[in-house]
């Protein structure tokens, strides 16, 4: 999409810079002059937002951590000095454990909309496995940050979630013994998770670089879902169009992410994670937070262990097929009327399942977790592959300006 | 093997159909224990503030009831904080003077000394160990108690707990235990604890008769509060609430202009983008 750059810095020094390393030039493509289709909606924002998120959990993340304790006696009280006797420590704090949050309910609408509109198909499937990554890395980053307070569902929610790994045959108990460091959670565990959580997120934003480079190697999808033919006519350029649009969602979610730290800090939280992590003292229910809930019902939904991981594994990394998965020509969820049922059919069983998630795994709610994930699995497997090839599509308009434009009066 | 993977995967499929039949017996599995009920809290809502008197009071009752047996594990100095119970500089150094403080001296031995604004109030028992030993079960330390028990109003009042800002359950939940030693023969009966027995007996019955409820001692308050179970059972979970959350104060007047920062940034981001963009939607 972009080409070489046409951009000339407009001082004596600028150019004699431009000329050694041409970072101007490079900035100048990828975020002034890249052309965007003009027909973006503001579910195109949540790229923006989440860039922005992500710099926001490094921030509060590298001033959290000067002031945090990385060792199993003091953890607990580091968090509550940082709460109560660091300056604006609270805000430091909510604002990182929020954002947490946040980033992920931006994620999950950034992939719904990817879904929707049939983002990963040819030629974004690269963007979208680089997508998954992130996604994948988030996980892992969310799940060991989450361990560091060291409170009681920090200890029992690791405990739960590493001892997944034992469901392995042969290896399993061996696999678990080393991503402990010893023989259950504890200090080594806390250490390790520490020096990961500061990590991965540098290589979130390394994949995050990837991704944006192949965005911008194959152009933005849009809801048209066709491609850019005439970049006078079907786009605008990045800045200030984009930049504006993205600016106003940002201070829009913004609010969001406000109303949480300033007056519901704790509303995501656990009450169980203000006490003391205590390898003598199980919690009555141990629950994830709410953006693994989905998963982890599906985990339950299953009785037997290893299947249950599995299926686990399976319903993160079914997302990776999608490009494959979806037979359908025709990009848009905007032309394809029975996809639409099916997609809002699956947002409502992923719901329904972070729902079941969070409620003790008993009689009616096992059998519905059951059902849920199966229909989880049915709009990948069975849903995308047959529709593609059975349904009846609307007409796609031929380029991305038509389908914006007051359509003239028919020419030929 | 293969059996078993059918039957997961069999039995969701048949009973799908049973899936609507199914959805009553939920509520049935809810066990039968009333939740706490949600009392007016002044810190409550995006303009919630700590009541400074409600505060002092709460701190009267910890120290004349609670501390027997739980430790707080804050600072004296936090007292004078504001944003707290904000008493004098002078009256909590009077306060902490009246605690003896395990130290060392400079030759090395063990010493007690008058307590200090800087110190953590200290625990009735020297350890863990010790209140285990007494009560067969250490009592929790209050600071965090407030944060660290809550209960769920169910679907879909905890949606409805998002937009009306209720945080509350904490305070909520020690008012609703003070006031649920609803059987005056079984003082470690509790209408709301779970599964109803409680290891702590009635604590309150130290101010109040167990069986009329009327305050033993009706000047407990010198404010002029009146001395009810309601009252006193308010106070000290107002209390242990700023105990757990001292920056709340802080944290909603921030918010506030955060809020008003941020709504009134995104009207002229709104209006900027609009302006941006009209060039475009009048060509289209």
């Amino acid at each position: 999409m972009s080409g070489p750059s046409t951009y000339v810095p407009k001082s004596a020094l600028g150019r004699w810079f431009e000329e050694r390393l041409p970072l101007g030039g490079l900035i100048h493509s990828s975020f002034v002059a890249y052309p965007t289709p003009r027909n973006l909606n503001y579910m195109w924002t949540f790229g923006g937002i989440l860039s922005f998120m992500l710099a926001a959990q490094i921030v509060t993340g590298v001033v959290l951590a000067m002031h945090y304790t990385p060792e199993a006696t003091l953890a607990f009280g580091s968090v509550e000095y940082v709460m109560r006797d660091v300056n604006f420590g609270w805000m430091l704090r909510y604002l990182h454990s929020n954002g947490a949050s946040m980033f992920f309910a931006a994620a999950y609408l950034h992939i719904l909309r990817g879904m929707y509109y049939g983002s990963y198909k040819a030629p974004r499937e690269v963007l979208w496995l680089l997508g998954v990554v992130i996604f994948l890395l988030m996980f892992a980053t969310a799940f060991m940050g989450y361990v560091l307070p060291w409170g009681n569902m920090s200890l029992w929610g690791a405990k739960v979630i590493t001892s997944l790994f034992s469901a392995i045959p042969f290896v399993g108990d061996s696999i678990t013994a080393w991503l402990w460091g010893g023989y259950s959670v504890d200090n080594p565990t806390l250490n390790r998770f520490f020096s990961l959580h500061y990590l991965l997120p540098f290589m979130i934003a390394g994949a995050v670089v990837l991704h944006v480079w192949a965005l911008h190697v194959v152009g933005q999808n849009n809801p048209a879902g066709v491609e850019v033919k005439d970049v006078a006519r079907d786009t605008v350029p990045f800045t200030p169009y984009a930049t504006a649009k993205d600016g106003f969602a940002i201070v829009c979610f913004m609010i969001v992410y406000a109303w949480f730290v300033f007056y519901t800090p704790n509303y995501l939280g656990d009450a169980d994670n203000y006490i003391k992590a205590n390898a003598l003292q199980t919690p009555a229910h141990i629950v994830p937070e709410w953006y693994f809930l989905p998963y982890y019902a599906i985990l339950r939904s299953i009785p037997n262990k290893l299947l249950g991981v599995i299926a686990l594994v399976a319903a993160v990394g079914i997302t990776a097929f999608l490009p494959w998965l979806d037979t359908s020509q025709v990009r848009s969820g905007r032309f394809r009327p029975a996809f639409k049922l099916f997609f809002w059919l699956f947002v409502a069983s992923a719901v329904g399942l972070g729902y079941l998630g969070a409620q003790e795994p008993t009689g009616g709610y096992v059998i519905a977790s059951q059902i849920l994930a199966v229909c989880y699995f049915g709009y990948f497997i069975v849903v995308l592959p047959v529709l593609g090839l059975v349904e009846k599509t609307k007409p796609v308009p031929p380029t991305i300006a038509d389908s914006i434009l007051p359509s003239p009066a028919p020419a030929e | 093997m293969i059996p078993s993977i059918l039957r997961s995967l069999v039995r969701p499929l048949a009973l799908c159909a049973a899936f609507a039949l199914a959805a009553p017996a939920f509520a049935q599995q809810a066990e039968e224990q009333p939740i706490p009920t949600h009392q007016s809290w002044s810190f409550a809502g995006p303009f919630g503030r700590y009541d400074t008197a409600q505060l002092q009071r709460g701190f009267k009752v910890y120290k004349e009831v609670c501390s027997n047996c739980h430790a707080l594990g804050i600072p004296f100095r936090t007292l004078s904080q504001p944003g707290g119970p904000e008493f004098s500089k002078g009256q909590v150094e009077a306060l902490a003077a009246t605690y003896q403080i395990d130290d060392v001296n400079d030759k090395g031995e063990a010493i007690k000394r008058p307590g200090r604004p800087a110190d953590t109030i200290p625990w009735i028992f020297a350890n863990k160990a010790a209140a285990a030993a007494a009560f067969g079960k250490a009592p929790p330390n209050m600071n965090l108690l407030a944060k660290a028990r809550s209960f769920s109003d169910g679907f879909p009042w905890f949606v409805v707990n998002l937009f009306t800002q209720y945080q509350e359950q904490g305070p909520d939940w020690i008012y609703a235990i003070l006031n649920g030693y609803s059987k005056p023969e079984d003082r470690k009966w509790n209408l709301y604890f779970p599964g109803h027995a409680i290891a702590m007996p009635s604590p309150l019955d130290s101010l109040f008769d167990p069986k009329t409820g009327k305050a033993l001692n009706a000047g407990f308050y010198t404010d002029g509060t009146p001395v009810t179970k309601e009252q006193v059972s308010k106070d000290v979970a107002a209390f242990l609430m700023w105990a757990a959350e001292p920056s709340l104060d802080a944290r909603k007047r921030i918010g506030f202009r955060v809020m008003a920062f941020l709504i009134a940034f995104a009207f002229l981001a709104y209006f900027t983008k609009k302006k941006v963009w009209s060039d475009v939607h009048a060509h289209a």
